[in-house]
C-alpha cells in the first residue's frame, strides 16, 4: 500500500511516499497503526481534527476501507486559488 | 450536450487574453464570458510576502477540477469551462489562477465562474506556503472559503 503524506504533513513526518504493507482494513485502522510510531504521528494523525485524506485520489473519510493496491493520502486543509 | 472543459495545472504562466480568445471562440452561440484571475498579493495578514510555493497532489488535483468543471456544467447552462492553475514558486503580482466560464447569457457565466472558484478552494488539493522576511510558513485554510462554499451547498447539485 502506498501512503503518501503533503506540505505541513509531508514536512513535519519527514516523509513524502512510503510503501507499506498492513492489516488495516480502514482508514482508521490505518491511522492507527501510523499513530504508534511515535508523538507526531499521534498528533498529526490519530489527534488531529483537521487530518484531510484521500483514498485512490478521492476524498475518503476515517471509516472509509483500504486494501492493499490502495494509494491513501493524508494532507491539511487545501488552500489553493 | 458535451461541454469543452480545459483543464490545466502548470508551473509556467498563462496569457489571459490568449485563454479568453480560445474559449470566446468554441462557439458562436457564446454571448457571455466571465473570467476570474488569482494573483499573489505581496503582504497577507500583516506579513510581507517574497515568494509563494504551491505545492499539489498531482493526478488527485486534475480529477478534482474536473469533477468540480462537470458540477458546474450540471448547474448552469455553459458552452465552455477553463481551469488554469498554477504550481511552484511564484513571486507577489504573480498569476496563480485562471478560471474562465463562456455560456448564452451572463448570470449562467458569472454565477458558475464564483461556484467554480468556491469549490477549486475547498476542494483541490493545492497547498500554499509563504516565504516571508519571517520565515516559511503554511497558509491556513480560512473560515471564510467554507463559508463561501456552503453558499451553494444548500441549492442541488452540491458536490
Amino acid at each position: 500500500m502506498i501512503v503518501r503524506y503533503f506540505a505541513s504533513l509531508r514536512e513535519h513526518l519527514g516523509c513524502d511516499s512510503e510503501d507499506i504493507s498492513t492489516q488495516a482494513t480502514s482508514v482508521d485502522q490505518l491511522i492507527t497503526e501510523l499513530s504508534q510510531r511515535g508523538v507526531i504521528w499521534q498528533e498529526l494523525l490519530a489527534d488531529n481534527p483537521r487530518l484531510q485524506i484521500a483514498v485512490n485520489q478521492q476524498i475518503a473519510r476515517r471509516h472509509t476501507p483500504i486494501n492493499d493496491h490502495d494509494e491513501i493520502a493524508f494532507f491539511p486543509p487545501v488552500t489553493g486559488g | 450536450m458535451k461541454v469543452p472543459v480545459k483543464i490545466s495545472v502548470q508551473t509556467e504562466d498563462f496569457d489571459v487574453t490568449t485563454e479568453l480568445k480560445r474559449i470566446g471562440n468554441l462557439d458562436s452561440t457564446i454571448g457571455a464570458l466571465v473570467s476570474f484571475v488569482g494573483l499573489v498579493r505581496d503582504v497577507n495578514d500583516d506579513q510581507i510576502i517574497k515568494t509563494m510555493t504551491l505545492e499539489h497532489y498531482a493526478g488527485m488535483t486534475e480529477q478534482a477540477l474536473h469533477e468540480i468543471a462537470q458540477a458546474a456544467q450540471e448547474r448552469w447552462p455553459l458552452q465552455g469551462i477553463t481551469i488554469i492553475h498554477r504550481v511552484g514558486e511564484l513571486l507577489p503580482s504573480d498569476q496563480i489562477v485562471l478560471v474562465a466560464t463562456a455560456s448564452r447569457h451572463r448570470h449562467a457565466a458569472f454565477e458558475s465562474a464564483d461556484f467554480l472558484m468556491d469549490y477549486l478552494k475547498s476542494k483541490a488539493p493545492f497547498w500554499k506556503k509563504e516565504q516571508t522576511p519571517d520565515g516559511a510558513h503554511w497558509v491556513d485554510a480560512r473560515e471564510s472559503d467554507a463559508i463561501a462554499l456552503s453558499r451553494w451547498q444548500d441549492k442541488q447539485n452540491s458536490l
